[in-house]
């Protein structure tokens, strides 16, 4: 842990404190498009997962499967040098930022779906026998009840697509951990282990932690009101 | 000789054939070791966290909070990286072995146990998970049959958790898998890293003196393969378990 406490290697991690805000930038940039993707390819696939034509089940099935059974690396990989080598390169952060919403995606639309076929079969029938359309009656009848069920496991991928921004380092980003490690291996400003990890890693941790807790005290909350419900129900019946 | 077939003839050469195989051998074997032990520092962490709750007992589970959240709201490759400078790889360890030089047996350590204690903070929440869902009646009937607290969890309470939780600890299995690719990042030792590595070279055995696109396909979707056949057989196992368990 050497340098760890010396007042100078805390000043050459201060003194590098514009290269950590980019990589912290590129990270927060990657994550917020590579969600908002995620959240789009989600709600597509997993509407596919619900729906009963045979064919876009089986599509929701072919994404879900083979994304969710194979690392985000070798699809980031796999992407970056696909395009790479065939001239379309797109650069590394677009690259990361399809990536990882892909990935994610996957996880997102099974979220989306298992939200969606929790609600009971007369919402769908009550809006059917109302005259609504199938996109109409997604909107305004099953998606905001599905909410408040799909939100905590959708908060825990958003956390886990945070830290995967760090797969990033592999086709050399300049990412926040990217950055990090360049700077405690870098011939100039090297040595400084101890203060550059702390930081980064307190930098992730005040970012995921919050949101974990969020998504773990909603879910209980969420169990204990259902158990409620339960109870009076029980209570009414008797 | 068009690109295409180049790039299926580096998968015919045998020793990148065998160079690939041990990749995922590696693999497989650092995930099995990882999950094994991960289990065993969750169940620790999970109960310290749960029922270590008043007088000094409590520090420890402050301790085991501490450490679950951290390792859990962090990323892997800090871990590994941090793993990378802080942790000295054990002497009997820094010689060749294993087809690795003495250097990669050294990353290999280093990785694999960034690996464990990433692993080990998810499998602490998945047995707590399951240890909350066990009603308190189950504790309280053990009691009132005179049973200490230790033979209450062995007995009562943890083959309940167990049932539980398999489907959710077999698809942690998968996870870990899929982060052992991670270690590409600091050795070529698994198969993420070697197909990479292989990629890297296929000018040199394609036999055209350059990398093309093709190559890139037929690599990773050499790797894709591997990858999806390992996983797609676990998530079948985690959905059977699933059922059976209702």
């Amino acid at each position: 842990m050497s340098g760890l406490f010396s007042a100078y290697s805390w000043s050459k991690v201060w003194g590098a404190r514009a290269g950590f805000l980019m990589g912290l930038g590129n990270t927060v940039l990657t994550a917020v498009f590579g969600i908002l993707l995620a959240l789009v390819l989600g709600l597509v696939f997993g509407l596919m997962g619900t729906s009963n034509k045979r064919i876009l089940k089986a599509v929701n099935r072919v994404y879900v499967e083979f994304i969710q059974n194979t690392p985000v690396l070798l699809q980031l990989c796999f992407i970056y040098y696909a395009l790479a080598f065939s001239g379309h390169s797109i650069g590394i952060i677009p690259a990361g930022i399809t990536a990882l919403g892909i990935y994610t995606g996957a996880y997102m639309s099974e979220v989306f779906r298992a939200g969606i076929q929790s609600i009971p079969k007369g919402q769908f029938e009550a809006a059917r026998s109302q005259g609504f359309t199938y996109f109409e009656e997604m909107y305004y009848i099953i998606l905001p009840q599905t909410m408040k069920i799909i939100l905590p496991p959708m908060v825990n991928q958003v956390v886990n697509l945070i830290k995967n921004t760090s797969c990033l380092y592999i086709i050399g980003g300049s990412d926040l951990i990217s950055i990090t490690y360049s700077f405690v291996t870098g011939e100039k400003t090297g040595g400084a282990y101890g203060p550059a990890y702390i930081l980064c890693g307190a930098v992730f941790f005040v970012i995921c932690y919050p949101l974990s807790k969020l998504a773990s005290t909603w879910e209980l909350r969420l169990k204990r009101r259902e158990a409620a419900t339960v109870k009076t129900a029980a209570a009414k019946a008797a | 000789m068009s690109a295409l077939e180049g790039s299926f003839h580096i998968l015919s050469i045998p020793a990148v054939l065998i160079y690939l195989f041990r990749g995922v051998a590696f693999t497989v074997v650092i995930s099995a070791f990882a999950v094994v032990i991960a289990v065993l520092i969750g169940l620790v962490m999970a109960l310290c966290r749960n029922y270590c709750t008043s007088g000094s007992r409590r520090i420890l589970g402050i301790l085991a909070t501490f450490y679950i959240e951290v390792f859990r709201n962090t990323p892997l490759l800090l871990w590994i990286f941090i793993c990378l400078v802080f942790v000295p790889a054990p002497a009997f360890l820094q010689r060749k072995m294993l087809g690795l030089s003495s250097v990669e047996t050294g990353l290999l350590f280093k990785g694999t146990l960034a690996l464990i204690l990433f692993e080990s903070s998810v499998i602490a929440e998945i047995i707590r998970g399951g240890l909350n869902a066990i009603s308190k009646g189950q504790f309280e009937a053990g009691y009132s049959q005179g049973f200490g607290p230790f033979r209450v969890m062995t007995l009562i309470v943890m083959p309940q958790v167990y049932q539980n939780i398999i489907p959710t600890l077999l698809g942690q299995v998968i996870s870990t898998i899929k982060d052992s690719s991670y270690l590409a990042n600091i050795a070529v030792i698994e198969l993420m890293a070697r197909t990479k590595q292989v990629l890297a070279n296929a000018n040199r055995y394609n036999g055209l003196g350059r990398i093309n696109v093709s190559d890139v396909f037929v690599m990773f979707g050499f790797a894709f393969a591997i990858y999806f056949v390992i996983d797609f057989i676990l998530s079948i196992l985690v959905r059977r378990t699933a059922k059976s368990g209702r």
